[in-house]
Parts: C-alpha cells; structure tokens; sequence
C-alpha cells in the first residue's frame, strides 16, 4: 500500500508516540490519521460498500418510489400518487394483519425473553445437575430450520392425529382444535416460536451472566441478601444491555416472522393469522400488484424504525437513572 | 450498580445464581429443585424433536394407528428411501452446499475487513458507514422483498444461486463481531507492524486476520446455519425446481395437497443431517460463542 512510504518516514516519530502511551496518543490520533490512511481503509470497506449501495440502499430507494406506482413487476410503472397509501389504509384486511402480527409481537417478546433468561439462570447455577446435557437439548431447535421446525409441530399438533390431542383424549378431555381456531393456531405459533428463539437468545445470556463478577454475589449474600435479591438487583440490572439487545433482536425477529408459519399452518386458518410479511409476499409475488406490496413494505419498515428508536430512547433513560 | 438494602440479614438463600453456599442445607437437597425445573424443561424441550425423530421409523401404517406408540414396532427406514428416491435430494444438497459454503466465506472475508477497517481507521465517512451497516439491521430483505427482488432481477441474477449468495455476504453481526475483536487488539501492534515496513493489507492479511481466528470460526458457524435454513429469499430468487435449496424442496413437499407424513418426516430429518453434522463437530465453539458483541442476523 501506498500509505506504508510515509510510515517509514516517521518511524522515529511513531515509535515514541508508543512509548508516550495511550492518553497521549489519543489525543494527537484522529488529527494524523485521518490525514495518513485514506486509501487502505477504502479499499477494505470498498466491497461492502458496494454490497450495501446494492442491496439497501437501492431497493429501500427503489421500494419508496414503487409504493407510488402501479408496478405489476412487468412493465413501466406510472406514478399513481399516495394511491397505494390510501387503499391501504381502508383494506380491513392490511388491519387484521398488522394487528395480527403486533399481537404475535406483543405475546412472544415477554415469552422469548423469560424463557431465554430462566434457562440461562438455571443452565448457570451451582445447584442444577446434568447441565452439559441439558444445554445441547436446549440448543438442539437452533439446528432446526423454520420449514422442518413447522414440520415437527405440525405432527405433534395435528387435531386428528396428532400426540398431543390424542393424550388430552386419553386423560379424558376433549382434543384441542390447534388448526382450525385461530386463536389456538396462534398460541401454537407462539409455542413453536419460543422453542425455536431459545437457544440464541440463551446463549447470549448465559456469555452475559458469566461475566458477572462472582464477588459482587457473594458480597451480596455476606449482606444477607436472598436468590430473588440477588438475582433482582445484581444480575438483572448488569444484564441490561443484554436485555435490551434481547428485546430489540426480538421484536424485530417477531415483526418479520415467516418460514416458521408458513411451515406450520402457512397463516391459517384461512388467512387469520397471516403476518405482515406474508401479506408483502402474497400481494407482491403472487398477486403481483408490487406497488401495493412496496407500499406495505414501507408501513412495516417505518414501524420497525419507530420501534428501534423508541427501544434505543428507553435503554437510554435506563442508564442515566 | 445497584446497593443491596440492609435488613434481610436474618434469611437464608434458597436457589442462587451460582453464588457460594453458606447454609447447612446438603447440597443434593439444595441442587433437587433447580434440577427438576431443569430437567423438566430440557424434556419439554426435547419431546418435539424425539416424537419427530422416532415416527420417522414407522412404517406408514403404524404412523396414524391407535393407541399412538412411543417407539416405532416395527423400525423401519422406509420412508427414507422413499424420500431418497422421489426427490433429487442429492442436488438440493449440492445446491444449499454450494450457497452456504461459498457465502459464508465470502461473508467472513469481507465482514473482516470491513470490521477490522471500522475498527483501527479513522475517518468521518467511516463513522458514517458504521451507522449505515446498523441500519441494516432494521431493514432485512423481508421488509423490503418486492423491491429487493428488482434489483436481483435487473442484476441479472434470478433464478441463480448467485442471487441468493451475493446479497447475503454483507452482515450487520459479523462486521460488528470483528469491529469490536479487533478493538481489542492493541495499536501497537500494528504501529510495529507498519515500522517494519509491512503494508497495511500485509498487517491484516498477515497479524490480525490469524489474531481472529476464534471470531472467523463462531461467524462462520454462524453464517452457514443462517444460508443453510434460509428460506424466504431462496423462495423468491430461484424458479427453476433443479436450482432448489433444501429448505423450498421441503417447503414444496409440505405445502403438497395430501402430506405423505411418512415421506415428509423422514425428508425433513435428512434436511437436519448437515446441521447435526456441523454441531458435532463445532460443538464447543457453538456453546461457548461470546456472540455478544455481534447481532442476529
């Protein structure tokens, strides 16, 4: 590289900033080399930028313009105006969707987080026995995909045939209709779901957990302090910016859930518990009315950035409390 | 930090977060409930899977026939070879291999350099094409599929596997993993290295990329478990059946008019095979991964 030359030539320079040390160095840093290393630090990034102009910047830019058009995915598409926007905003079915998908969001954030956190308390504590094995069963739904993990469910929930109704049968109840009640259908989704979101949840939460000085805990319960003192007011509040990335990555997750549905029930019954994305996909590719499906697209991104800010906003008064 | 407020002297701890133990309690006793919660969860977690696995050996007969049975009577690899042979499973196989294996390379290589350069330069437009790489992150290819779908389209890359590959290399999580590994790395390092007269793809290339090994190693399991179960871009970017990944074959197969359970489970299993493969062998690296610094892709 080009930039190596004029290294050289400081040497002397460079090799007694090194020995000046880091407060330093820091200070007299952003000045020199954003001067000295232009070129390399391009050419390292250069591959990505090109990605990210590609593949984001042009289809967000693209998506925006298309929620404007009539495009059928052929053809020119002709500007239509807020066209889109306003059939949107009187389709009953874009409200169930939506509201469909919020609830979904609303539900299986508070579950994933829960049921991610305890494993990982209890995959951390002294007392549990067997934890080595435990932790590969826990982790065993991360190798499954969505498609096979619908699969799985599917055959275990199945209303005729199915394990489950054929033992809430045969300890005398009346099976359980998991295909043909939406509201079943969706706690089944919900089920599925926060099996399937454990294992990466857990494992950052229990790298999270492990960082946690001991001394803190022990210093804790030299006070007296008990397990739910202990846990309530040293480890969840150093977990916080877990927590928070948890939430985040969550909501999101849960925002653009598809594979997994369309496995299990492919938005059914009927088209009750089709999401948002499902909406996008159907609209855009199978209907293909692409400037409707852009102009969904757009509503779910602006949530999705609403949502991150207010998140952010909140870790934020977090910290300074 | 939080203070601990005084006064709760007089009780003793029950179950704890990995603290000492300072009661009499015996520690079998003590260990008795966490472990049943435990255990009770791993089961739960466990059946799902074991119930899919074992109707996999049932012939198609036993599969609906009551009582349901735990364990198959007659074991059978039937609907394997069915699978095997109705569907081109060794081209799937070949397809999905060649799109995990490439784009997670691919992956690992330019989110390295990206990272390692977001990490150890400073520039304005640096910052702000930090910034840019975390707004990806809000913005995956499901929220904008149909335009998404365009621009492959006019790129020439439909129906190719190199319209799967090519927009999957870049990753919020893998630049952010290196960005913050590399900042742990000291500049004196580098400085050395730059005194020696090495170029500065030489320090990368040569120092820090082997100093990343660990970080390669986790995005790479990584990388390859998310191109390997993807589904919804594959769906959109590929027409042809012979270009099918695993997971839309699957998909095809559950979405038929009359599901072959006996055909469907055992394709399903052999979809996992791979992956099972994989956990085997990186298994430590899997469960050990400090993924923290990184985000969900």
């Amino acid at each position: 590289m080009s930039t190596t030359k004029s290294v050289d030539g400081r040497s002397a320079e460079t090799s007694a900033l090194i020995t000046v040390g880091r407060g330093a160095r820091r200070a007299r840093r952003p000045r020199r080399s954003s001067t000295r290393f232009v070129l390399a630090p391009l050419v390292f990034i250069a591959v990505a930028v090109v990605l990210f102009a590609l593949f984001f910047l042009w289809p967000g830019a693209l998506g925006l313009w298309y929620s404007f058009t009539d495009y059928s995915g052929v053809g020119t598409p002709e500007f239509i105006g807020a066209e889109n926007y306003i059939d949107l905003a009187q389709d009953p079915v874009f409200y169930t969707v939506l509201g469909r998908t919020l609830l979904y969001t609303l539900l299986s954030v508070p579950l994933h987080y829960v049921a991610a956190l305890g494993i990982a308390m209890l995959l951390t504590s002294t007392f549990a026995k067997g934890k080595s094995v435990a932790r590969i069963i826990f982790f065993l739904p991360w190798l499954i995909s969505p498609i096979v993990a619908g699969v799985i469910w599917k055959w275990l929930f199945g209303e005729n045939f199915g394990l489950v109704n054929y033992l809430i049968e045969m300890l005398g109840g009346n099976g359980l209709q998991w295909e043909t009640n939406p509201n079943l259908a969706l706690v089944l989704i919900l089920i599925v779901s926060t099996w399937g979101g454990t294992a990466f949840n857990m494992l950052l939460f229990i790298a999270a957990i492990r960082n946690i000085p001991q001394s803190y805990l022990e210093a804790a319960q030299l006070d007296g302090a008990n397990g739910w003192q202990r846990f309530y007011r040293i480890v969840l509040p150093l977990l916080r910016p877990t927590s928070f990335m948890v939430i985040l990555l969550t909501t999101i997750g849960a925002m653009k859930e598809f594979a997994m549905v369309q496995a299990l029930n492919g938005g059914g019954p009927g088209t009750s518990n089709m999401f948002i994305v499902q909406y996008i996909y159907r609209t855009g590719f199978e209907r293909a009315d692409v400037g409707y499906a852009s102009a969904a697209s757009m509503v779910l991104m602006v949530i999705l950035i609403i949502i991150a800010i207010i998140q952010l906003r909140f870790d934020k008064r977090n910290d300074l409390a | 930090m939080t203070t601990l407020r005084p006064g709760t002297r007089a009780r003793t701890a029950s179950t704890g977060a990995g603290a000492g133990t300072r009661t009499r309690t015996s520690r079998p006793l003590r260990a008795l409930p966490s472990s049943l919660v435990l255990w009770l969860l791993a089961l739960g977690f466990l059946i799902p899977v074991a119930w899919f696995l074992l109707s996999s050996f049932k012939p198609g007969s036993e599969l609906f026939s009551l009582p349901l049975t735990l364990f198959p009577e007659n074991w059978t690899v039937s609907g394997y070879t069915t699978a095997w042979n109705r569907f081109n499973f060794a081209q799937y196989f070949l397809n999905t291999s060649i799109v995990a294996v490439v784009t997670t390379v691919l992956t690992v290589l330019v989110s390295a350099m990206t990272g390692y350069a977001l990490a150890k330069y400073q520039a304005w437009w640096l910052k702000v094409f930090f910034i840019c790489i975390l707004a990806t992150t809000m913005l995956p290819t499901e929220v904008i599929m149909p335009s998404s779908f365009a621009v492959v389209r006019d790129l020439g890359l439909y129906n190719t596997l190199a319209g799967i590959i090519v927009p999957s290399i870049i990753t919020a999580t893998g630049i952010f993993m290196f960005r913050q590994y590399f900042k742990t790395i000291p500049d004196e390092l580098l400085e050395a290295a730059r005194i020696d007269g090495v170029s500065e793809f030489g320090a990368f290339w040569r120092i820090m990329l082997p100093l990343a090994k660990p970080i390669a190693v986790v995005l790479a399991i990584f990388s390859f478990q998310w191109r390997w179960n993807d589904y919804i871009w594959p769906l959109i970017v590929l027409r042809d059946p012979d270009r099918y990944t695993l997971q839309v074959a699957l998909r095809s197969i559950v979405g038929a008019d009359n599901v072959d359970w006996s055909v469907l489970l055992s394709a399903s299993v052999i979809s996992l095979v791979p992956m099972l493969i994989l956990f085997a062998i990186f298994q430590r690296q899997i469960l050990n991964a400090d993924v923290n610094s990184g985000l969900k892709d």
